[in-house]
Parts: structure tokens; C-alpha cells; sequence
């Protein structure tokens, strides 16, 4: 603990107050630190300590799948992070063995798809949001904000009954259908963008005679590229990795049909040894490594929006 | 005639029109542009229409078939009037299944403030380097929730998963994780820790706002570690506190993917009790059994419990939150 003879009383919480006068005052005391404190080489070398344990206990699990998907049938539970066979073979004869190819495009489509539309769609409305002025704004803006509060479970009944109605039960539609329309998180984020873009762009394009539609397409829409990317990146990951709308929509008919992750959940069972099935594990190690993939790639060149977005989330709330 | 003569004459027209309301022309009585207006609306018209049909449409649908038994090989519904709802407290699963995922979320949620707000520290703390840290510790939120289940349905193997060989080897017995019910929930509660990357990277920012002078200043003060991090850190990150306390546990309530791949992928085998949470309920009686009705009735108990506890979090957190601004 620092030196202090002279503390203020006032306690901690208004920690300047005193202090700030004080400083001027008194002799700056030497800190001294305690042993685990991280200035001192003890406590550096235990920060590191466990950061490093840390890193390994994270890691672990991906080097384990790799190392599982290497192994033949008999070792996939080993737990060996060196395989004693190496085969690489169980990476050719996935393809043979379940129809990761057929899962593999879905899986692209929809996600592009889903992706895609939103982006545009979402654009569209954050622009109408940020650059127009019209009666009701600022109200309709904020129930565009309450429906990220609301819970996907609620709606989950009906808009399957409005998908059934229409007769797109069992088609792709529904997985990316409603981003047709824009969705919540994604209209206030570009919006909170084009906001942050100088007015006096388009009221100088407005004077050159460009319509509404002209300031979208040929200002908003190419200066907001940044808030694009972070749109795309997050609804593509969501529409990866979803495996509930898959479930409800297309776990009935051809196993073609699926996406990844309904694939991989379907070949859990079959290849489960406790459920009865083959027990040749690897191949949904194998699976499951290339289904990850993609979104480790696209975090290593798109880190950046990642963590921006999710700042974006944080400060909204 | 030319463009510049026609400007002038609407130009003059306009004069004339401002001149008889005493407003500017094509302004309704609010101040706004009629053509702005229009286009604005046209604008944000694909939201109004999905707001419409999948957000107003969808629940008021809902609370129609709550109240009906619906029939699906017909597209039909009739009448049942409180029948669902009385079924809600009739049928015990539904309370099994609350309670299974309202216990759920107790564990769940402090446990995922606690580890992320630690690894946000310690990432806070390095400094340069933390970069490549922050990334590893990413990672693993990107993996999609088949492959953390694939991997951690036989990591979490009572007799030959890594984890338990880990313990062993410090000399503690490990569980049979996925088969004895005690301990069903702590092991969805162990792979949610290992995806907690999004919640720590939200404490990381807020942590990176907290002023340095503060806890120079209160060291002097002979303020310790601890009183610091309660006195300092915690109130200066109370915002990011609330904000992931409230989102943690609105996902906690709905939890799915984890426990259906884990325990209820495979229809055949019977799924321990423990494992059946209220999501998972839900998506078996609307889409495995088809009641429709009974499931709406479910979707709007749900609705009302995380709506009750969002304002109990939301009443709670204003006595405690620190706003920038505040009595200074």
C-alpha cells in the first residue's frame, strides 16, 4: 500500500475531490507495489501465467476436434493430441459418407441470401430514419428499438403458421424470407453511420439535382461500405450457425435439404456408438471442423467489425 | 420555355401560395416537407410492412391460436377458450421445464459475469499483447453451436472425457456430467463459459473507458485492489454490467441449441428431465406434436416472465447504475 500519513477522511467515492487539491500540497509519495502486483516481475510472470493456462484451456477444444477428425474410428475418444495413425483419408470419404456438399451449398445460399437482403434492406430504412424528416419519427424509430427487446420465442408459433399458409414450409424461404424487411439491431446501426456522415453531402447533391433515391444509391450507399461489412459479417455468422429455423422448417423430407448444422445434429445420431449407430465419430469431427472454418477465417480478416459491432450493442443498451 | 424561366415562374407561384397561408409551400401544419414525408415513409416501408405482418400480425395470430385448438392438416382453428392456459398449470413438465431453466439461468448468468468480467481484466491488464489474447479468447464465440456441442458431447464423457482425465489427474473423481441430472445443467453452464468471449469483449471496452487517474489518485489515497475494484471499476462499468446481466439473461430463458443437441437430438432415447428446458418444451409441443395452441399459450408465459424480470433488472440496476454526468 502506498505510503499516506495524511489520508483525506472522505473515503472513496468522490475520489477526486480532495485529492486534487492535495496533490499540490504534499509530497508525491513512491509507490511502492506488493509482490503481485503486476509491476513487479513476480506478478508478471503470473499475469502471464495465466493468461497462458488460459489461452490453452480455450484453445483446447479446437485442437482436440482437429486431432479427432485425424484419428481412425477406434481412437476418436483417445483423447491423444497426437494421433498414434494419422488418417487423412476420414477428410475424402466425409464427402462420400454424408451429404456435407449438398449442406455446404444450402448453407452458402441461404447465408449470402439472409445476409444480403438485410444489408440492403436495413440500409434503406436506417437512411429513411436518418435523413428524412417526417411526421412520427422519432416514435416510429423507437418501437424500432423495442422490438429488439422482444423474445424470438413469441413469434416462433404464428410466423411458422404465416410461412405454412403461404406454402413455403419446407423450402428455404423462411430462413431468410423476413430479412426482406430489414431487422432492428442492424436499421439503428447503420443509422447511427449515416448520422455520423456530414449533411452538407446531400443537401450539395439535393442542390445538383439528385433525387431521393439517387442520394441513397449513389452517396449513402457507397459511403456506408464499413457498416455494410459488419451487417453482412454478423447476419452471415447468424444465419451459419443457426440450427433452430432449419429444425422447424426443412428436419422433415430429403436429408439434401439441410443446412450444416442440421447435417451435423442429423449425423450426431447416426454416427452416435450410444444411440445405436455406425460409431464412426471422425467424420462428424470432420464436419464439425469445416463447418467452423469459415467463421474462423472470416474472424481473422473481419476481426475488427466484429468487435465494433458488439460495442455498438453494448451502448445502445 | 427554358429551365431557368421555369424556376423563376414556380419561384413566383411559390411567393404568391406563402403569401395567401402565410406558410411555406408544400409544408404540412407540423413543419414538414409533404414530398420529404413521402419519401421518408417510402423508405422505411419494408420495416412498417415486417413490423406488420411478423411482429403485430404474428402476436395477436398468437394470441388467437393461444385461445384455440388448431389443426394443422386443415388450417384450422377452434375455439378452446382458457383451455391452453389451463393446461399450463395442469401439465407438470411445463413447471419442470420453468423451473429446470429458471435454475438454469441462476447459475448460468452470475457465472458468465464473473469469468468475463476476470478475463476482461486480465486482458485490461496486459496491455500490448492483448490483442493476440482477445482473439484467442474469441475464437471460440464464433464456432457454431453444433460444433462446441459435437466436441463437448464427448469432452464432458463421464469416463473417457478429457475433462475428467483432467481432474484426475489433480485427484478429484469428475462427474458423469451428462448422465447424472445434478450435474446436467452445470455442463451447458460449463460450455456457455467457454463461447463467454462476447460478454468479456462488451466489460473489455468498458473497462478500456475507466479514467487511469482514478486509481492513481485513490492509491494514494491508500485505497487497496479491492476497494478499488468496488469503489472504481465496478461503478464505472455499471452500464456494461446492466446491459450483459439483462441480455445473458433473456438468452438464458430461451436457451436451446446446447440442450437439444446434447440431450433431445435424438427422439428415440428418452431425455433426463434435467434436461428439459422451457425452450425445448416449447419447440417439442409446436413442432413435434403440433399443438399449436398449447405452444402459443407457452410463447406468452415465456413472454410475460422475461418481460417481468427485464423490468425487475432494469428498476434494480437505476439505483445502482453511474451515468456519466452524474453529481459531479
Amino acid at each position: 500500500m502506498s505510503t499516506t500519513n495524511a489520508r483525506s477522511g472522505v473515503g472513496m467515492s468522490p475520489v477526486t475531490a480532495a485529492v486534487g487539491v492535495e496533490l499540490t500540497q504534499r509530497k508525491y509519495p513512491k509507490r511502492r507495489g506488493k509482490w503481485y502486483r503486476p509491476s513487479t516481475l513476480i506478478g508478471k510472470v503470473l499475469l502471464w501465467a495465466s493468461v497462458i493456462g488460459l489461452t490453452w484451456v480455450f484453445m483446447y477444444p479446437f485442437i482436440w476436434l482437429i486431432s479427432a477428425s485425424l484419428k481412425p474410428r477406434g481412437d476418436v475418444f483417445n483423447n491423444q493430441i497426437i494421433p498414434d495413425t494419422i488418417q487423412w483419408s476420414n477428410y475424402l470419404e466425409v464427402w462420400e459418407r454424408l451429404p456435407l456438399l449438398a449442406w455446404t451449398s444450402n448453407s452458402v445460399i441461404i447465408a449470402v441470401l439472409a445476409a444480403g437482403l438485410v444489408t440492403v434492406s436495413s440500409s434503406l430504412v436506417a437512411f429513411g430514419f436518418a435523413y428524412f424528416r417526417f411526421p412520427g419519427r422519432n416514435i416510429i424509430f423507437g418501437v424500432v428499438l423495442a422490438t429488439m427487446m422482444l423474445p424470438g420465442a413469441v413469434t416462433m408459433v404464428p410466423v411458422y403458421l404465416i410461412w405454412n399458409e403461404l406454402g413455403f414450409v419446407g423450402t428455404t424461404v423462411p430462413l431468410w424470407g423476413m430479412n426482406l424487411f430489414g431487422s432492428a439491431f442492424y436499421i439503428f446501426l447503420q443509422r447511427q453511420f449515416l448520422l455520423g456522415l456530414p449533411r452538407e453531402i446531400f443537401e450539395a447533391a439535393r442542390v445538383d439535382g439528385v433525387g431521393y433515391m439517387g442520394l441513397f444509391w449513389r452517396i449513402a450507399f457507397p459511403l456506408s461500405i464499413p457498416s455494410f461489412i459488419i451487417v453482412f459479417i454478423f447476419e452471415f455468422q447468424a444465419s451459419w450457425n443457426n440450427l433452430q429455423a432449419p429444425l422447424i422448417y426443412l428436419n422433415f423430407g430429403s436429408v439434401d435439404q439441410f443446412t450444416v448444422p442440421l447435417g451435423i445434429s442429423y449425423s450426431m445420431t447416426l454416427f452416435s456408438p450410444t444411440a445405436g449407430g455406425q460409431g464412426d465419430y471422425q467424420y462428424v469431427m470432420v464436419a464439425a471442423l469445416l463447418v467452423t472454418l469459415p467463421m474462423l477465417i472470416i474472424f481473422a480478416f473481419a476481426q475488427r467489425y466484429f468487435i465494433e459491432g458488439l460495442a455498438t450493442q453494448a451502448r445502445k443498451g | 420555355m427554358s429551365a431557368i424561366a421555369e424556376k423563376r415562374a414556380r419561384a413566383k407561384a411559390a411567393r404568391a401560395a406563402r403569401a395567401k397561408t402565410g406558410r411555406r409551400p408544400g409544408l404540412t401544419r407540423g413543419g414538414y416537407n409533404r414530398r420529404e414525408s413521402l419519401a421518408g415513409f417510402l423508405f422505411i416501408s419494408p420495416w412498417i410492412l415486417g413490423f406488420l405482418i411478423f411482429t403485430v400480425g404474428a402476436m395477436v395470430y398468437s394470441l388467437v391460436i393461444s385461445f384455440s385448438y388448431y389443426d394443422l392438416a386443415t388450417n384450422t382453428a377452434r375455439p378452446a377458450g382458457l383451455a391452453n392456459y389451463e393446461l399450463l398449470f395442469e401439465e407438470p413438465k411445463v413447471m419442470l421445464a420453468l423451473s429446470n431453466t429458471l435454475f438454469f439461468a441462476v447459475m448460468s448468468v452470475p457465472a458468465q459475469i464473473v469469468v468475463a468480467l476476470g478475463l476482461a481484466m486480465l486482458l485490461n491488464q496486459l496491455g500490448r499483447g492483448s490483442g493476440f489474447f482477445r482473439t484467442v479468447f474469441y475464437l471460440p464465440k464464433m464456432t457454431p453451436s453444433v460444433a462446441t456441442a459435437a466436441v463437448f458431447l464427448l469432452l464432458l464423457n463421464g469416463n473417457q472425457g478429457a475433462i475428467n482425465q483432467a481432474l484426475s489427474a489433480i485427484g478429484i473423481d469428475g462427474p458423469q456430467w451428462l448422465i447424472d441430472p445434478a450435474w446436467i445443467k452445470p455442463s451447458i453452464v460449463l460450455m456457455g463459459l467457454w463461447t463467454v468471449s462476447g460478454t468479456m469483449i462488451i466489460f473489455l471496452a468498458a473497462l478500456k473507458n475507466v479514467p487511469r487517474d482514478l486509481y492513481e489518485v485513490s492509491s494514494i489515497d491508500g485505497a487497496g485492489k479491492v476497494r478499488q475494484f468496488f469503489s472504481i471499476t465496478l461503478p464505472m462499468i455499471s452500464n456494461a454490467m446492466i446491459f450483459n446481466v439483462i441480455v445473458l439473461s433473456i438468452a438464458a430463458l430461451q436457451t436451446f441449441d446446447e440442450a437439444y443437441l446434447l440431450f433431445h437430438r435424438d427422439a428415440v432415447n428418452a431425455a433426463p428431465e434435467a434436461s428439459l428446458f422451457y425452450a425445448i418444451y416449447l419447440f417439442q409441443q409446436a413442432f413435434r406434436q403440433f399443438n399449436f395452441g398449447f405452444a402459443a399459450a407457452m410463447a406468452w408465459l415465456l413472454f410475460v416472465i422475461i418481460m417481468l424480470i427485464t423490468i425487475v433488472q432494469v428498476r434494480v440496476s437505476k439505483k445502482f447504475v453511474y451515468y456519466e454526468g452524474d453529481n459531479r
